[in-house]
C-alpha cells in the first residue's frame, strides 16, 4: 500500500502483549501488514496503517486485540449521524465500504 | 452419488458475465446482481478437492470460477445478499454464523473427506475461523485477498505470502469505481443543477428575476467541474495528491480545474462570480472525493469521521459563502 496513508493516531487497535500467544492469526488477516511477531509474540508495527477492519481481533482466538470495528466510508457515517441507528451504505453490491 | 446433486459451473466467464459486471461498473441494478446460495462444482471434484468460499454477489462469484479453470473444487456460496465480500463481511452477512449454517444445510461433510475451507481473506473481518473449528469441525484457511492469486497459492502449499495477504489499489482498480461515483449522484445532479439555473438568476432584487442562461450554464458547469473533479480526478491521482485529507485533495482539484475554467469566461464574469465559481467547485470536489473514503480499502473509520466533523462544516459554509457572492454578481 505504498503511497496510500491516511491519517496518522487516529486507528483504536491495542493489543495486550500479555494476553497474546503468538499465533501469528493476526498478521495472516491483517489486509494493511499491521502485524509482525517477534519473539512468540505479536507486535503493532505499523499502527497508522490500519483501517479498523476488525479482522484481526474477531480472529485473535484469545482476545488480546482490540478495535473499534467499522467502514471507512463518510456516507455511511453521514447517515449514522443523522438516522442515528438505521443507516444503510447505501451501495447494493460493488466494492464500496 | 450425491455429487450429481452439484451443480457443475464454467471456469470461463460468458460475454453476459462480462457484461454484468459491465452493468455494476456503471451501477445498474446492483442491488440485484446475485449468485443461488449452496455448493456447486468446477470440474470433477473428489472428496479430497478443495473447498472455496465465497459470496453470492455474482460479481465476486464470477471472479472465483474465472481463476479456478484447470482446478477441481468446491465452492460453497453463502447468502451475503447479493454483496461482495468484504463489505458483507464488515455488515455481518459474510459471517461465523451464516458460514456454520451453510455446512451444515448443505452437508459438506458428506462431499468431503478432508475438514478444510479456504475463504478469501477478506472475509476475514466477518468470520473467526476458531468458532467455525468450534462450531462444524472445519479448519479455516484464509486465502489470497485477489482471485487471481489462488493458482499461485495451491502451488505454495496452500500458504498466502505477504504479497498475497496485503491490498492494493492500483490505478486500475481506481479507475473501474469512478463511473458509479457519477453514476450513483445522478438524481440528485438534477436537483443541484435545477436550484443552480434557479439562483442563477435571481437579479440584483430579491427573487426578480433576469433571465441570463449564461450565468446558469456557467454555475451548472461549475457543479459539474466539482464533481468531475472529485469523483473521478481526485481518486485518479488519489496517490500523487498532497495530504493525508480526502476532503482536502478534492478541494485541490476542484479549485485546479475551476480555475483552468475560469480562464476561459472570467472576462463574462465579475470579480465575486469567478469567486463563487471557484470556491463552489472547490466545495463540491471536497465533498465528492470526501466519500470516495467509502470505496477505498484503506480509511479508518475512526479516520473518516474526525475529518468530515472538520471538513464538512467548512464545506457548508463554503457553498453558502459561493452562493452569496454569485446572487450579489459583482
Amino acid at each position: 500500500m505504498k503511497g496510500f496513508r491516511y491519517l496518522k493516531n487516529v486507528a483504536t487497535l491495542k493489543l495486550d502483549s500479555d494476553v497474546c500467544i503468538g499465533c501469528g492469526m493476526c498478521m495472516n488477516v491483517c489486509p494493511h501488514r499491521v502485524f509482525r511477531i517477534d519473539a512468540k509474540k505479536a507486535e503493532i508495527a505499523d499502527k497508522d496503517a490500519c483501517m479498523e477492519c476488525g479482522a484481526c481481533a474477531i480472529n485473535c482466538p484469545v482476545k488480546a486485540l482490540s478495535v473499534t470495528p467499522g467502514v471507512g466510508c463518510a456516507s455511511y457515517i453521514l447517515q449514522t449521524w443523522v438516522k442515528k441507528d438505521k443507516a444503510a451504505c447505501g451501495c447494493g453490491g460493488a466494492e464500496c465500504c | 452419488m450425491e455429487n450429481a446433486n452439484v451443480a457443475s459451473i464454467e471456469t470461463r466467464l460468458s460475454w453476459r458475465d462480462y457484461f454484468g459486471m459491465f452493468k455494476m461498473r456503471i451501477g445498474i441494478g446492483r442491488n440485484k446482481y446475485r449468485a443461488a446460495p449452496g455448493l456447486y462444482k468446477t470440474g470433477t471434484p473428489k472428496p479430497d478437492s478443495p473447498v472455496f468460499v465465497s459470496a453470492n454477489y455474482k460479481m465476486s462469484f464470477d471472479l472465483l470460477r474465472s481463476n479456478l479453470a484447470g482446478i477441481d473444487a468446491w465452492i460453497l456460496v453463502l447468502n451475503t445478499r447479493g454483496v461482495n465480500v468484504w463489505c458483507a463481511a464488515g455488515k455481518g452477512t459474510f459471517s461465523t454464523r451464516e458460514l456454520v449454517k451453510m455446512i451444515k444445510k448443505v452437508e459438506l461433510e458428506t462431499f468431503v473427506s478432508h475438514r478444510e475451507l479456504i475463504l478469501p481473506q477478506l472475509s476475514a473481518p466477518g468470520v473467526a475461523a476458531h468458532e467455525v473449528m468450534k462450531n462444524s469441525g472445519f479448519k479455516v484457511k484464509f486465502g489470497p485477498i485477489r482471485a487471481g492469486d489462488i493458482k499461485r497459492f495451491i502451488d505454495n502449499g496452500k500458504v498466502a505470502d505477504a504479497e498475497m495477504r496485503e491490498v492494493t489499489f492500483s490505478l486500475w482498480e481506481r479507475f473501474v469505481l469512478t463511473p458509479n461515483e457519477l453514476a450513483s449522484r445522478l438524481k440528485v445532479s438534477f436537483l443541484i443543477i435545477a436550484a443552480i439555473l434557479v439562483i442563477s438568476n435571481i437579479g440584483n432584487g430579491l427573487f426578480s428575476f433576469h433571465w441570463e442562461l449564461y450565468r446558469g450554464i456557467f454555475g451548472s458547469a461549475a457543479y459539474i467541474i466539482g464533481l468531475l473533479s472529485g469523483a473521478v480526478i481526485a481518486p485518479l491521482f488519489l496517490p500523487w495528491l498532497p495530504g493525508r485529507s480526502f476532503a482536502a485533495k478534492g478541494a485541490l482539484t476542484g479549485l485546479v480545474l475551476s480555475t483552468l475554467f475560469c480562464l476561459f469566461i472570467h472576462e463574462q464574469l465579475g470579480f465575486m462570480s469567478v469567486a463563487a465559481i471557484l470556491i463552489f467547485a472547490s466545495s463540491v470536489s471536497s465533498y465528492v472525493a470526501l466519500t470516495f473514503t467509502g470505496a477505498t480499502p484503506f480509511t479508518s473509520p475512526t479516520g473518516v469521521e474526525k475529518e468530515m466533523r472538520l471538513a464538512i462544516p467548512i464545506q457548508i459554509a463554503a457553498v453558502v459563502l459561493s452562493c452569496a457572492l454569485w446572487i450579489a454578481r459583482h
